[in-house]
């Protein structure tokens, strides 16, 4: 298996400039290896990862540009070769043309980017909300309309983290208590800490957003599918930083009800 | 320009270690800062290994969490003040005087002062490790509340980032003394070699960021110890403040790392395709402009705090900026090899990997100044790849040029090209076998900062541990090549290279202990 991986990675090739990697290896080794963003499943991911392949291309055209300016050079101006240097030392005409076309791909890349931003910070008209509160080392969710709340801590055992038994399938990545969220329902998350700073991170649903004691930060997610999606505490919050995974079940209206009344019930 | 009777008479160099204790020569302190520099690269580099030995497997194997979180934060605070910035300071000391035609620096009893801080300093570091409770543990930003939970360790961190900043500030201080008023005869400002600018420019970042670490430093101090709430929510303060204050530092400090070393590979590039550094005016605007930048970009570091919307487009918009005058570097100096007469000796491969993988830092580099795709970005290993690839592979392989082409200016001895080359070769493919994974890493979502890590990453981290290990050891190449061009070898001419530009070259190789006691002509 990993043999076979591993000639995987020697067939796609260690290039300079590797993100090339991604537009030589199909989708589905990608998704096996790992090697780009997670499958989106919300709106902002989808457009973070639009986003983020948009700019990679770019920034890849322009790496292979300058990689093969050098590389010429490198080979045609050899002093081996017999190549006598000129003497130049400037020329305005090529000096304006290299500042002033990356700004146009400058301002090519700052619209698409200004307009995620916007969709990203809106979250006004959101149909739930949830308070999410980092603590060393776990969370704690609170459903403030519901009158439902819990906290959510690692459930790997310790002897799977000290090799003394066999790595579970989502070793690190599985919790004690889901977060569960109806899917298609535009949810705003609020974020605070109890103690020092956090970030609560599953990157299928978009991006991270820090939990800071004192404040209350706010991010918002709509699930298109349902599924269990996986993630982590992304700021360095003291020891157990490493162990306090996030899991999200996102599930159908029916079943988010039957839930809630579970958890009532519990309460 | 030639060496005087009178200068022989000078030349009789002090015996001992009072030599090195009570020195005011610039180039004695020269290699003390590079020697000390040294010696903290491989400290730090060692911290490194321990971090890759822990990760090369899932599972907590080597160190417990609460130590690798030392490491991590040690690590980068051993590198970047210990190892990097001394290691500028160095070349500085070393080259500004004999690239400037004057004799010496302009302070050099606070030359010494600076220099010998520097030990004291990282020993406080080094010795937190020791104290209960350990050393820093919060990362090398030391990010309140994390921070003040921490034990002495960190009181110490606090005094060694004091005691550094000093030493920074005078160094910085004797630099801009030296460079604005010893320069020989007929050397004006656009007359002064490119690595004399890019070093007056970072002078100018160090006095002014410095003392902004110092004052975010003493604010942690006292809220540890002494009853205030700077950035504690309970007594009114404000943890995202100190993140403001930090990066309002943090970000010219990153510049400070890169920009000397832009000014050493631009004096290496023209040497080697023996043809004039193209675009000079261009170049010196190019790295004023990005110093101009680096004071209003501070927090693209910080875009997951909860940042209003203005404020997060204001960031993007500005750091996207700063592609610009790099840019222009860039092409200046793949111009300056345009039609050019090329040779590969160690220095000018190293220049050529420093512009081409720093080109890789600086395009991920733009990925991450974009708001929106940051929010995946952020506190991943996308970020411990991008880092690495400009500060590891602008700072010290800049650097690494840098202390090949002058080597024999500075022993008198050719170095060992095969070692050299066996030298680069090994880090150029280690560092990218280390280093290229981490980028996929983070796109995958691997966190940084963690001691263990979940099944699908255990691949990619066993390759970049093993590129790690091979990277680390290969370093101990450079100590032989020193040591061997210090000990003997092919005797170097004057100019060393062919036909290169510049002061240094004018003097005999190794540079007399004393030069230019008569201020050469430039015309």
């Amino acid at each position: 298996m990993i043999i076979n991986r591993l000639k995987h990675l020697l067939g796609a090739g260690m290039t300079l400039v590797g993100t090339l990697v991604l537009w030589a290896v199909p989708a589905s080794v990608q998704a096996e290896w790992g090697l780009n963003l997670q499958r989106p499943v919300t709106e902002i991911a989808r457009v973070q990862y639009d986003l983020h392949m948009l700019i990679m291309y770019i920034v890849t055209v322009i790496g292979i540009i300058v990689f093969a300016i050098m590389f010429y050079s490198i080979i045609k101006f050899r002093k081996s070769k017999g190549a006598q240097a000129a003497k130049f030392s400037h020329s305005t005409k090529a000096e304006v043309i290299w500042t002033v076309i990356p700004t146009l791909i400058l301002i090519v890349m700052a619209v698409p980017s200004t307009k995620a931003l916007l969709l990203m910070e809106d979250t006004t008209e959101s149909d739930m909300v949830v308070k999410v509160t980092g603590y060393q080392w776990g969370w704690h969710y609170d459903y403030m309309e519901e009158d439902v709340s819990f906290f959510s801590k690692l459930a790997t055992p310790q002897s799977q983290i000290t090799g003394t038994e066999t790595k579970g399938e989502n070793y690190l990545l599985e919790v004690d208590n889901h977060l569960v969220l109806p899917v298609g329902q535009k949810v705003r998350i609020l974020l605070t800490a109890r103690d020092v700073i956090h970030a609560w991170w599953v990157p299928q649903l978009g991006g991270k957003k820090d939990a800071i004691p004192g404040f209350i930060n706010e991010m918002w997610v709509r699930a298109d599918e349902t599924g269990t999606f996986r993630g982590q505490c992304a700021e360095l919050c003291g020891k157990d930083h490493g162990f306090m995974p996030i899991v999200v079940d996102i599930v159908d209206e029916g079943q988010y009800q039957a839930w809630l009344d579970g958890q009532r019930n519990n309460g | 320009m030639t060496t005087t009777v009178a200068d022989h008479h000078h030349d009789e160099v002090p015996k001992g270690i009072t030599r090195w204790l009570f020195t005011t020569n610039h180039k004695d302190i020269g290699t003390l800062y590079l020697w000390f520099s040294f010696i903290m690269f491989l400290v730090g580099g060692a911290m490194a290994l321990v971090i890759r030995a822990e990760l090369f497997q899932p599972g907590l194997q080597v160190v417990d969490p609460h130590f690798y979180n030392q490491m991590v934060t040690v690590h980068a605070l051993i590198m970047i003040f210990g190892a990097i910035m001394p290691g500028f300071v160095g070349f500085a000391n070393w080259m500004i005087p004999m690239m400037i035609g004057a004799p010496d620096m302009a302070l050099p009893r606070m030359n010494n002062w600076s220099f010998w801080l520097l030990p004291f300093a990282t020993s406080l570091l080094i010795l937190s490790l020791f104290v209960p409770g350990g050393g820093p543990a919060a990362g090398w930003t030391i990010y309140p509340p994390l921070s003040v939970q921490g034990g002495m360790g960190v009181d110490l961190t606090i005094f060694t980032i004091h005691i550094l900043g000093m030493s920074s500030i005078l160094g910085a201080i004797n630099i801009i003394a030296t460079i604005m008023n010893m320069r020989a005869p007929g050397m004006t400002l656009m007359k002064m070699p490119l690595f004399i600018w890019t070093w007056v420019i970072t002078a100018f970042l160090l006095i002014a960021a410095m003392p902004v670490l110092a004052g975010a430093v003493t604010m942690l101090l006292t809220d540890r110890h002494f009853g205030t709430a700077f950035f504690d929510p309970a007594g009114g303060g404000d943890p995202v403040m100190f993140q403001h204050i930090f990066w309002f530092f943090g970000h010219p400090e990153v510049y400070i790392l890169i920009l000397p070393a832009f000014g050493i590979i631009s004096q290496v590039i023209p040497t080697f395709s023996r043809k004039p550094l193209f675009g000079y005016t261009s170049m010196v605007f190019a790295t004023a402009g990005i110093a101009f930048l680096s004071f209003i970009v501070w927090a693209h570091h910080m875009y997951t705090v909860g940042m209003p919307l203005s404020g997060e487009l204001f960031f993007m918009y500005s750091t996207m900026l700063i592609a610009i005058p790099t840019g222009v570097k860039i092409f200046n100096w793949m111009a300056t090899m345009w039609r050019g007469s090329l040779t590969f000796e160690t220095p000018m491969l190293y220049a050529i990997a420093t512009v081409a993988l720093f080109t890789v830092g600086g395009l991920t580099g733009l990925m991450m100044a974009i708001t929106p795709a940051d929010f995946q970005y952020h506190d991943t290993y996308f970020i411990v790849a991008h880092f690495h690839y400009v500060i590891f592979c602008g700072s010290v392989l800049g650097m690494f040029s840098g202390v090949y082409y002058w080597l024999p200016k500075w022993t008198g001895h050719m170095y060992d090209e095969t070692l050299g080359k066996w030298h680069f070769w090994l880090t150029i493919i280690a560092f990218n076998v280390t280093f290229f994974p981490q980028h996929f890493l983070g796109f995958a979502g691997m966190p940084r900062r963690i001691p263990d890590y979940s099944l699908q990453f255990a691949e990619f981290n066993v390759i970049s541990s093993i590129g790690g290990f091979v990277l680390g050891f290969s370093q101990l190449i450079l100590l032989v090549v020193v040591i061997k061009a210090i000990r003997g070898g092919k005797k170097a001419s004057a100019e060393v290279w062919e036909n290169p530009e510049g002061l240094e070259w004018t003097v005999p190789s190794p540079a007399p202990y004393h030069t230019f006691a008569t201020a050469p002509e430039v015309k």
